[in-house]
């Protein structure tokens, strides 16, 4: 199984309570704004904690609340994409990019930054700053810097929604590729029907 | 041009306002960071207190390091039996004062700038394999460092100019406390020295001009060719 996850989280009077397990491929989380497909991604990575459960990623336990077992974020090798790409902004494109594959083991690694640019396609982008970059050239940036930290996994949170129609095609393209040619696990987050059919491979519909 | 005694005055202002600002930095980051980040019962009486010496009278400032910092003072006592070391009518006195003054506009520069800073951001260096520490040092401090330049000018404009604290808590002591606002005042009270005052007055605002001009192109350098104010 690629994402094994049951989790417990009370947040304000609202309280998350899941439990899904999927295969390989692209996972679509699907649900309305506000039904905590955010606060899901959230606790697989790390950045939240889940009063109870357990979440394994390729067969790997990150959490497991009866065991005591907690990783932090920093211990997970998930690459996460954000909705607005939140790219550091005080580091050119360069930096950016290989923030994290500076701090992967070396065996963690299974991308070279020279590869990550080819595929994404953003060498002439590599000595701007990231608020000269437009949403599309962000999230491709955004993506890159994920992958070349060595993820098992990838979490995506709505990454088409700043982004305008043209935009938003070459960047599912990315996506796509990522899916079909590195065979990464994707769990991802949208709320458009369009774009769930389109990229989903397994569908989750949260409520 | 100054005379050997006046370059001496400017030379012990400048010590003890750079020791006094460099050593109040940290403090002034930590405080800040805790009131930026933290969330303790108590936050808005600590945030009072740091506050304080920017609304008591200075001459009440400085009674109260009097206090503290006497012989008989739990700080003094503390200071003398375990050092051997006494900081009443000492350069290292009067650098105390004007750390004590400076502290709450660093405060205020570095508390604001952490606060401008996207806490998400910590986040994501967090999913890219950074530990705690690493994501602090790589990501909230480099883009709190506007402020915290802001801090070392604002602190050191408030030291060098720090009069009423220091004169009451460490006096007016030729070569060791005698600061350039010190200087100032004692030769305004001995008639036919206007000259000297006009020579150190105008030191005096050379050094505060100096301390910003350096401190905008300080940012301007450190920000490459992202836009970038300190003050």
């Amino acid at each position: 199984m690629s994402f094994e996850v049951h989790v417990r989280k009370a947040l304000g009077q609202f309280t998350i309570d899941r439990a899904f397990a999927v295969g390989p491929g692209l996972t679509v989380l699907f649900g309305a704004s506000g039904s905590g497909k955010t606060s899901i991604l959230n606790l697989i990575a790390g950045l939240l904690r889940p009063d109870s459960g357990h979440i394994r990623v390729g067969g790997v336990t990150l959490v497991d609340s009866a065991k005591g077992v907690n990783l932090p974020p920093d211990k997970r090798h998930l690459g996460y994409v954000f909705q607005d790409g939140r790219l550091f902004p005080h580091r050119r494109v360069r930096a950016n990019l290989t923030y994290g594959w500076r701090l992967a083991q070396p065996d963690q690694r299974w991308m070279a930054p020279e590869q990550a640019i080819a595929f994404l396609g953003i060498e002439h982008l590599l000595d701007r700053w990231p608020m000269s970059l437009s949403g599309g050239e962000a999230q491709r940036v955004a993506i890159g810097r994920a992958l070349l930290a060595g993820p098992r996994a990838l979490l995506m949170d709505e990454p088409l929604s700043s982004l305008d129609e043209v935009r938003r095609e070459e960047i599912i393209i990315v996506i796509e590729r990522i899916r079909d040619e590195l065979k990464i696990p994707i769990l991802y987050v949208t709320h458009d029907r369009a774009e769930a059919d389109r990229l989903g491979n397994n569908f989750l519909e949260i409520s | 041009m100054l005379t050997a005694e006046e370059w001496g005055i400017v030379g012990l202002s400048l010590k003890v306002s750079i020791v006094a600002v460099v050593l109040t930095l940290p403090i002034a980051f930590a405080l800040a960071y805790l009131l930026a980040r933290g969330r303790f019962p108590g936050k808005a009486l600590v945030d009072g207190l740091i506050h304080l010496p920017l609304v008591v009278p200075p001459v009440v400032t400085g009674w109260l390091l009097l206090l503290a910092f006497g012989r008989n003072g739990p700080i003094g006592m503390f200071l003398e039996q375990w050092f051997g070391v006494t900081v009443i009518f000492r350069w290292t006195g009067a650098a105390i004062a004007s750390a004590v003054m400076a502290l709450p506009l660093m405060v205020r520069a570095v508390r604001l700038s952490i606060e401008a800073v996207d806490r998400r951001l910590e986040g994501v260096a967090r999913t890219l394999g950074a530990g705690a520490w690493r994501a602090f040092a790589s990501v909230t401090l480099p883009l709190s460092l506007p402020g915290i330049i802001a801090a070392l000018v604002l602190g050191f404009a408030r030291a060098i100019g720090e009069f009423g604290a220091t004169i009451t808590f460490v006096s007016n002591i030729p070569g060791e406390t005698r600061t350039l606002p010190l200087a100032i005042y004692g030769a305004l009270q001995v008639p036919g020295s206007d000259r000297e005052v006009v020579r150190l007055a105008i030191v005096s605002v050379a050094l505060s001009l100096l301390a910003i001009v350096a401190s905008e192109w300080i940012s301007r350098r450190s920000a490459g060719s992202r836009p970038g104010h300190v003050l």
